[in-house]
C-alpha cells in the first residue's frame, strides 16, 4: 500500500521556474536514477516541468489540471494549494492548464494527476489502470485503497507551501529583512513595519531565487480553509448559466456535425443512402466515419434531423443480438476454466455448507447508461501542423494520444482545452466521442467542427455499466451468520475499456470482485470466487465501477443469511465486522437512524455496508410500502474518508451518490434485443425524479488514516439497503436490478 | 420571424419547426439554454414565455407568441434572480448542467405560488432531471427563495 507513495513521492521533485513576467511552483519529474533536472538546467527543465502556481505581475492562477465533472475537484485543488499559499478566494484564477510545450509535461499530467478527496475515485483508479504498470497496484486496495489521494492531498498543499517560502525569500532579498521576520496573508507578504509587498509584485523575484524546497506542512489544527464549509467557486456560474460547457464551444466559422454509428456497438456500416440528408436545409456535407456517417451542418439541430435521415445498412453486433444471449453466457462462466481468482478462502466453506445451507439464491444486475446531462461533444479544428481539442475530458493525457493516432499528428501536436463537464460517470473516461470528432474534422481541415450527440446517439453509444450473476449460499447456527459462498461472474470492464484505447490488460480483473471481496468482516467460513466471462457488449466504468454490482451481490446475500439466523442486521453486521472504522460508521449509521426503533405500519428499514475505494460507508433507508407502490421515505449516511475536506460538498456528493445509486436501483438498465440497446432516452432510464427523492441525512467520519474520494463510495450500499427495506417492510425478497421489474414504486 | 428574447428583438429566418432550443443556441448565441434530451423528459431547456416555464425543445419557433426569457436574461452574476440566490446560497449545483433549467422552473412555479408546498414543489420540479442528484438543495433553495421573495 505504502508502495505507490514511495513510487509517486521519488518520481518528483518540486521546484520554480521563471515563465514570462513572473514564476512558476511546481514539480519536475525527476528521471531514475534522481537526476536532479534544477541542475541540469532550465531549458532542459522547462520540458519536464508542470505547474501548479503561475504568478505574474498581474494575477496568480492556480493550475488544476484535473477535470471537473460536478465533483468540485477544481475547487478542492484549489483550495488545498490556498490552504499553504496564504491566498483567498477571490485573489486567484483557477484553469484546468493547457498541453502548452514552455512548461507542461504530459507525461506528468497523467503520472502525477492530482486526484483529489472530492474527486471521484473512478478518475483515479482510471487513469492509474491506464499507466500499464501500475495497473497492478490496484490489487493493493484491500489494505487501504486509493493512495493516490493522499498522496497529492500533501503535494498540493506542499506546492503551495514551496510557493509561499520562496515567495518569502523573494521579499527579504528585496527588502533586505530577514525571512525569520515575514508573515503571509492575504497574497501578500508583510514585513514587521506592516509594509504588504504582493506575491504579484514579488513574482519576477521569485523567479530569480533559488526556490525553498525545505518545507514542512501546516497542522490540521491551523488550516483556514480546509474541514471548512467553503463557497463552491464555479456555483454562481452554475447558477447564472454563464458557464461554458464542452457544447457551448463557439469558435469562429464553425460548423455542427451529428452523427450516427451502427447502434449495434462494434458492428460494421455496410452501405448507407444520404441523398435525402444531402438536400435539406444548412447541410454541407455528409462524411464517414468509423461505422457510421455524419452530417456537418450549419446548425445542431439540421445535422441531427440530415443524419436521421440517412438510409443506413448495419452489419451484425460483434455480442449476442438478444439480451438472453448476455445472461447465457453468463450463466455458463460458472466453471473452472473460467475462474478469474479466488479472491478469498477462509475457514472451510464446504465443511460448513455440508450440513445445509440456509440460503441459495443467483443475483443479477444490469448493464446502465451513464447518461450525464450533457451529451456527448467535441469541438476539433484540424490544421497541418496542429489540432485543437474543445471537450471535456477525465483523461486529457491519452486524449491527446488518441486524437493524434486519428489524424496523423504527433501527441505533442494536439493541444486540448478542456472544460467543466456536465457530469460523467464515467462516460468521459471514453475516447469515442472525441475521435469521432476529430475524423470529422480531419476531413475538413482548417474548419472547427462540434460534434454533438443526440440524447438518443448518446444512449445508443453508451459503453455502459458490465452486467453480472453471482450465486451465494450460507449457513448460519445458534442466530448467527457462519459461512458464506459467493461466486461472481462479470465480463471484464478493465479489458473492455483499455481494449479500445489500444491496451491489453493481464492478469485477473479486481473489479469483477470489487464490493464483495474486499469486505472488512470476519466470518468464519468464507469463500469469494469471481469468474471472467468473454466479452459481451462494449462496456466501461460506471460509478463505482465493479462495487457497484458486487456491493449488491455480497450485501444482499449476508442480509438473506441475517434473516434467516433470525439476528438483527445492524447488530449482526456489527458482530461480524473485524475493522475498527468500519464498526464505527455501523455504529454511526444506527444511532443516526435510531435503529431498532418502531416503524409504522408497512414501513421498513434495510441497513447495507460496503467498503470502496477505501471508504467504508453504511446506509440505512427507509420505505413505506403504499396503495401507489413503495416510497423511500429516508436514508441515512455514514461514511469515513479520514479527512473531509469540504462538508457542504462532501454532503451534497454523498446525497447526488445516493439519489444516483436508488434512481438506478429502482428503474434504469440497458438491454440489447436486435443487437441495439432498447433504451433510447430518459424516458426509458429515468432515475430518480424529485418527488420521489427522500430526506437523506449524512455524516462523514475521520478516523481513517488517509484522505479519501467521496464521489463514489456513496453508490454501492443504496441498492442493497434499498433491497433490504423493500424485504423488511414487505417480505419480498428482490435479487434482481432493477427493481421495478418486482414491485412497483410510487 | 420575430423573436423577442432576454429584451431584445431579434429577426430569425429559419424553419418553423425548428425547436426553440437550437433557435436560441445556434441562432442567436444564448448558451445558458441546455440541450439535454430534446424529448421533454429532462427539463434543461426550460425557459419562460411570458413568464412561464416551458420546454423550449418542444416548442418550434413558430409557436413562440410571447417574450422569451432564458436564464441568462432571468439575471446575471453581478445581479442575480432572488431564486439564483438562493441556488449559490445552497451550493446546489454540482456539474450545474441542469441547474438553468431548474431554476427557470422554480422560478415560474414561485411566480405562480408564492409559498409553495412541499407537495406543490416536488410536482412542479419533477419534470426536471438532475443526473447529479441536488434535488434536496433544489427543494431547501426553492423555500429560501420564496421566503426572499416574500420579503421583497
Ligand atoms: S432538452 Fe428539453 S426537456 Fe430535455
Ligand atoms: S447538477 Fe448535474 S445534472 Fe443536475
Amino acid at each position: 500500500m505504502g508502495k505507490v507513495g514511495k513510487i509517486a513521492r521519488r518520481t518528483f521533485l518540486f521546484g520554480a521556474m521563471a515563465v514570462a513576467g513572473g514564476v512558476a511552483f511546481g514539480v519536475y519529474k525527476v528521471r531514475t536514477p534522481y537526476e536532479n533536472p534544477l541542475k541540469d538546467g532550465l531549458a532542459d527543465g522547462a520540458s519536464t516541468f508542470n505547474p501548479w502556481v503561475v504568478i505574474d505581475g498581474e494575477k496568480i492562477t492556480l493550475i488544476t489540471p484535473h477535470g471537473d465533472k460536478g465533483q468540485g475537484v477544481a475547487h478542492a485543488q484549489a483550495a488545498l494549494i490556498a490552504e499553504e499559499l496564504d491566498i483567498e478566494f477571490g485573489q486567484f484564477e483557477i484553469d484546468f492548464g493547457k498541453p502548452d510545450k514552455a512548461y507542461w509535461n504530459r507525461a506528468l499530467a497523467g503520472d502525477g494527476a492530482p486526484f483529489m478527496a472530492t474527486d471521484e475515485s473512478f478518475t483515479a483508479e482510471a487513469t492509474r489502470s491506464f499507466m500499464g504498470g501500475m495497473i497492478k497496484l490496484l490489487g493493493m486496495q484491500i489494505t487501504g485503497g486509493s493512495t493516490a489521494m493522499p498522496d497529492s492531498y500533501e503535494k498540493l498543499r506542499e506546492a503551495g507551501a514551496v510557493a509561499r517560502e520562496t515567495l518569502k525569500l523573494a521579499a527579504s532579498s528585496v527588502s533586505g529583512v530577514p525571512v525569520s521576520q515575514l508573515k503571509t496573508a492575504n497574497g501578500a507578504v508583510q514585513l514587521p513595519d506592516g509594509t504588504e509587498l504582493a506575491y504579484t509584485a514579488l513574482a519576477e523575484e521569485a523567479a530569480k531565487v533559488e526556490p525553498v524546497t525545505e518545507i514542512s506542512l501546516r497542522k490540521p489544527s491551523e488550516w483556514r480553509l480546509i474541514g471548512k464549509p467553503m463557497q463552491r467557486l464555479d456555483m454562481v456560474a452554475k447558477s447564472t448559466g454563464t458557464l461554458g460547457y464542452g457544447i457551448d464551444v463557439d469558435i469562429d466559422g464553425m460548423v455542427h456535425a451529428a452523427v450516427m454509428c451502427n447502434p449495434r456497438q462494434g458492428g460494421a456500416l455496410n452501405g448507407y443512402d444520404a441523398s435525402a440528408a444531402e438536400g435539406m436545409r444548412g447541410v454541407q456535407k455528409v462524411v464517414e466515419v468509423s461505422g457510421g456517417v455524419a452530417v456537418v451542418a450549419d446548425n445542431t439541430w439540421r445535422a441531427i434531423q440530415a443524419v436521421q435521415a440517412i438510409d443506413f445498412d448495419w452489419g451484425e453486433a460483434p455480442y449476442p443480438a438478444e439480451q438472453d444471449g448476455h445472461w447465457a453466457a453468463i450463466e455458463a462462466s460458472f466453471n473452472d476454466d473460467q475462474l478469474d481468482k479466488e479472491w478469498r478462502n477462509e475457514g472451510d466453506v464446504t465443511e460448513a455448507l455440508a450440513g445445509g445451507k440456509a440460503v441459495e439464491a443467483a443475483y443479477r444486475v444490469p448493464y446502465v447508461a451513464h447518461a450525464p446531462l450533457e451529451p456527448l461533444n467535441a469541438t476539433v479544428l484540424v490544421e497541418d501542423d496542429k489540432v485543437t481539442v474543445w471537450t471535456g475530458h477525465q483523461i486529457p493525457r491519452m486524449l491527446q494520444d488518441q486524437v493524434a493516432k486519428v489524424t496523423g499528428h504527433k501527441s505533442e501536436q494536439i493541444e486540448l482545452v478542456n472544460h467543466f463537464m456536465g457530469g460523467s460517470f464515467g462516460h468521459r473516461l471514453e475516447f469515442k466521442y472525441v475521435e469521432l470528432a476529430a475524423e470529422i474534422a480531419n476531413q475538413m481541415r482548417g474548419t472547427p467542427v462540434k460534434l454533438t450527440f443526440s440524447r438518443e446517439e448518446d444512449f445508443a453509444h453508451d459503453f455502459p455499466r458490465h452486467i453480472g450473476m453471482a450465486r451465494g449460499s450460507g449457513a448460519v447456527k445458534d442466530g448467527k451468520v457462519t459461512a458464506m459462498e459467493l461466486q461472481v461472474a462479470m465480463p471484464s470492464v478493465v479489458v473492455s475499456q483499455m481494449g479500445r484505447a489500444g491496451l491489453s490488460v493481464p492478469g485477473p480483473d479486481m473489479q469483477i470482485a470489487a464490493g464483495a471481496w474486499n469486505n472488512p468482516y470476519g466470518l468464519e467460513n468464507f469463500r469469494m470466487r469471481a469468474y471472467r466471462v468473454p466479452e459481451l457488449a462494449p462496456v466501461s466504468s460506471w460509478r463505482s465501477v465493479g462495487a457497484s454490482a458486487g456491493g449488491f451481490f455480497f450485501d444482499s446475500l449476508l442480509d438473506e443469511l441475517i434473516h434467516e439466523a433470525g439476528a438483527d442486521p445492524l447488530q449482526e453486521r456489527i458482530r461480524l465486522m473485524q475493522h475498527d472504522v468500519s464498526r464505527t460508521v455501523l455504529e454511526a449509521v444506527g444511532e443516526m437512524s435510531n435503529w431498532g426503533s418502531p416503524l409504522g405500519p408497512n414501513k421498513g428499514r434495510g441497513v447495507a455496508f460496503v467498503e470502496s475505494f477505501g471508504v467504508p460507508t453504511a446506509e440505512v433507508i427507509e420505505v413505506t410500502n403504499t396503495e401507489d407502490g413503495i416510497t423511500i421515505d429516508k436514508v441515512w449516511v455514514a461514511a469515513d474518508v479520514g479527512t473531509v475536506i469540504d462538508p457542504v460538498n462532501f454532503e451534497n456528493l454523498v446525497q447526488g451518490g445516493v439519489i444516483f445509486a436508488l434512481g438506478h436501483a429502482m428503474n434504469s438498465e440497458i438491454t440489447y434485443s436486435d443487437g441495439m440497446a432498447e433504451q433510447a432516452n430518459y424516458w426509458d432510464a429515468e432515475g430518480m425524479r424529485m418527488s420521489q427523492c427522500p430526506e437523506i441525512m449524512v455524516r462523514g467520519l475521520e478516523n481513517g488514516d488517509k484522505v479519501r474520494g467521496i464521489g463514489e463510495p456513496p453508490v454501492p450500499p443504496a441498492a442493497p439497503a434499498l433491497a433490504n427495506a423493500i424485504f423488511a417492510a414487505t417480505g419480498q425478497r428482490i435479487r434482481e436490478l432493477p427493481l421495478y421489474h418486482h414491485i412497483d414504486f410510487a | 420571424m420575430q423573436l423577442i428574447v432576454d429584451g431584445k428583438s431579434h429577426e430569425v429566418d429559419v424553419e418553423e419547426d425548428m425547436p426553440l432550443l437550437w433557435v436560441l443556441r445556434d441562432e442567436l448565441g444564448v448558451k445558458g439554454v441546455k440541450y439535454g434530451c430534446g424529448v421533454a423528459a429532462c427539463g434543461a431547456c426550460t425557459v419562460h414565455i411570458d413568464g412561464v416555464a416551458v420546454r423550449s425543445c418542444q416548442t418550434p419557433v413558430a409557436d413562440v407568441d410571447g417574450p422569451v426569457t432564458t436564464i441568462n436574461g432571468l439575471g446575471s452574476p453581478e445581479a442575480m434572480h432572488a431564486v439564483q440566490e438562493a441556488w449559490v446560497e445552497h451550493q446546489v449545483a454540482q456539474c450545474g448542467y441542469c441547474q438553468s433549467g431548474q431554476i427557470m422552473q422554480a422560478a415560474s412555479l414561485l411566480s405562480e405560488i408564492k409559498m409553495p408546498s412541499d407537495a406543490e414543489i416536488d410536482e412542479a420540479m419533477s419534470g426536471n432531471l438532475c443526473r447529479c442528484g441536488t434535488y434536496p438543495r433544489i427543494r431547501a433553495a426553492v423555500k429560501t427563495a420564496a421566503a426572499k421573495m416574500q420579503e421583497a
